[in-house]
């Protein structure tokens, strides 16, 4: 199906979804590359030693999710914006999810903003924690969104303001 | 259109000089091909075809299909996609071919 | 007549990387591009690059080509002219080229064509209509010289370039009405697919377009569904407004030059089209003509940048110039080749080069 839609099924999704235990225990990332390419800067980006190495720089990546503290690095690294941070523990009705975001206008921290899912309908609201530069990809800023944590694993970009 | 602000990029552009289009006088940057001025200023027919008279613009923009002929200072069959702007120069829809041997 | 050892034509990701690799040999290198900047089609190139480190992974094209040529310049026995179109290559080994209204003779002991690929077109009626444009040409526009194409832009062709440049002309501002794909699959990478769908741009699949229309200049396209056979299916037409169609249905080599020097050639589909006959080292059936990029048959830039240094390294060899390194770069960028082929992506390049190499 994401070969003809772009959008990842729902079986995608629940094949890279960290377990509900680690979920629940703080920020993580979700790697949302579903395709063999030759590529690996997730690997080289990570500090943590929670991306695997490659073994063929084809295979799709692999996380241990134990050892992601969910710095968030690899999503600014990521060539593809295949990679997202989410975390169940930001509040006791909100959850956190982190985006890269490369348009304009970056949104203003506080603000409210039009919450999307994999196929850009708005299905909420999340409200801009952050905004966060990792050092040398300053150009893909990565937003720090609590949405309701029913939403955590279904928001994937924002719509700021009108049309995008 | 031009793009003012670009999440990644920032556009050096040259000095801002007035060109003339089909005897209207135009603005565009120095140095910017003679097409991107033109589109900046909502000209995209560029030229008519030699048999049917058909209205054509650019198709490749780096100089390689032929699609972007113009008469640039009486001089037909330049390809404006990559012939830089110069302050002051006479652009002219091309018909046809173009005439290449000057009229005096 | 100016004489070199190595003459490299076309100063994209292929061309400076074969500069670099020759000239790191101690060769003399002349380096050659038409336009008056260098890194080719890397300029327009926003986006980040997939590959290893090596190939510059993680960073944008753009700044690739800033990189490359800053290396460039670090060797005193490469000369960089810009502004030079390379006319011919005659019988005796000599290539000419325009350079500053003047004709440049050039002999050189070798030379490396690294000239590109210019994009396909497609035939539907009113495909002439001024608004219809390759959809490099509208990254050129965009990214290069920041014009904006128009408003609506309707894109035809969900490979890279398609699914690249519609995520790009988002960042610059304009909407895109839809992505229209022949094929029953999308034919880029699925990582740039997700980002323009969660954008909410649509992707058409088993659609063509059926015809454009507009007075003067285009104003919309009617598209329709293909059946299994790939035959339009009466009745499934849509009418999409949009002030500009892209065509991004793939790249043919830039291959006059090789014709012209009488260098074996064969039509390879998964290749782009005509491409040269060359063995493992990029040399082709003329010994002093070595081919690397998208000439030698349309690919990822990464994989241009490595053929680019193969290039480099075996024409340099090839004149006696040597280092002690030369077996092992050539051996590392030799795997580094095959290993950026080896996945299912890289399944159309093998089963291409099969038929060449």
């Amino acid at each position: 199906m994401l070969i003809k839609t772009g959008v990842p099924t729902e079986g995608d999704i629940q094949r890279v979804t960290p377990s509900p235990e680690r979920m629940a225990g703080g920020p993580v990332a979700v790697i949302e590359c579903f395709q063999k390419i030759p590529c690996n800067p997730c690997y080289l980006s990570c500090k943590q030693g929670a991306i695997e190495e490659f073994k063929d720089i084809n295979d799709l990546p692999g996380i241990d999710h134990g050892k992601c503290t969910g710095c968030g690095i690899c999503i600014a690294n990521c060539p593809g914006l295949a990679i997202f941070v989410v975390d169940y523990t930001y509040s006791d009705n909100e959850g956190l999810v982190k985006i890269p975001y490369e348009y304009l206008p970056v949104p203003e921290v506080n603000s409210r903003v039009a919450a999307l899912n994999r196929e850009g309908q708005e299905i909420g609201t999340a409200r801009v924690v952050k905004v966060q530069r990792i050092k040398g990809q300053e150009r893909t800023p990565v937003i720090w969104l609590a949405v309701p944590r029913d939403l955590v694993m279904s928001v994937r970009n924002i719509r700021v303001g009108g049309q995008q | 259109m031009r793009i003012e602000e670009h999440p990644v990029l920032t556009f050096q552009r040259g000095e801002k000089v007035k060109f003339y289009f089909d005897g209207k006088e135009i603005e565009g940057y120095e140095g910017e091909p003679i097409a991107a001025a033109l589109h900046a200023a909502g000209v995209r027919i560029l030229r008519h075809s030699h048999k049917k008279n058909r209205p054509r613009g650019f198709y490749c923009a780096i100089g390689n299909c032929s699609s972007c002929l113009m008469v640039v200072d009486g001089t037909p069959n330049v390809r404006v996609c990559v012939e830089k702007l110069k302050a002051g120069m006479r652009v002219e829809t091309q018909q046809g071919r173009g005439e290449l041997i000057a009229k005096d | 007549m100016l004489k070199t050892d190595i003459a490299i034509i076309g100063a994209g990701p292929a061309g400076l990387n074969a500069a670099i690799s020759a000239a790191s040999m101690g060769a003399g290198v002349l380096l050659l591009d038409r336009d008056e900047f260098v890194g080719g089609q890397l300029i327009k190139q926003t986006h980040k690059f997939f590959g290893s480190r090596e190939q510059h992974a993680s960073t944008r094209g753009i700044d690739i080509a800033g990189l490359l040529h800053e290396k460039v310049k670090e060797y005193k026995n490469i000369e960089l002219r810009l502004g030079a179109t390379v006319l011919g290559y005659y019988p005796d080994g000599v290539i000419t080229a325009e350079y500053q209204g003047r004709l440049l003779k050039i002999k050189a002991q070798r030379y490396i064509v690294a000239t590109g690929a210019a994009e396909k077109s497609l035939p539907f009626p009113n495909n002439d209509l001024p608004g219809i444009y390759g959809a490099g040409a509208v990254q050129t526009l965009t990214n290069v010289y920041g014009v904006l194409p128009g408003q609506r832009v309707l894109m035809v062709g969900s490979g890279n370039i398609g699914l690249i440049v519609s995520y790009q002309l988002m960042q610059a501002g304009v909407e895109v009405a839809g992505i229209v794909e022949a094929a029953p699959n999308i034919g880029g990478y699925l990582v740039h697919a997700a980002k323009i769908r969660r954008a909410g741009v649509p992707v058409f699949t088993s659609h063509t377009i059926k015809e454009a229309y507009g007075d003067s200049v285009v104003q919309g396209a009617v598209i329709w569904q293909l059946d299994e056979k790939w035959q339009p299916v009466p009745g499934t037409e849509k009418d999409i407004k949009a002030d500009v169609i892209c065509v991004a249905v793939g790249l043919t080599p830039l291959t006059e030059l090789l014709w012209q020097a009488g260098c074996k050639m064969k039509f390879v589909s998964q290749l782009g089209g005509h491409v040269p006959v060359r063995d493992e080292n990029m040399m082709t059936t003329m010994p002093d003509i070595y081919v690397a990029g998208d000439v030698s048959g349309v690919e990822e830039a990464s994989a241009a940048m490595v053929e680019g240094k193969i290039a480099g390294l075996c024409a340099a060899a090839s004149i006696g110039c040597s280092t002690g390194e030369f077996d092992e770069l050539r051996s590392r960028a030799l795997s580094q080749l095959a290993e950026l082929r080896s996945g299912p992506a890289g399944e159309k390049i093998r089963s291409g080069l099969k038929l060449l190499v």
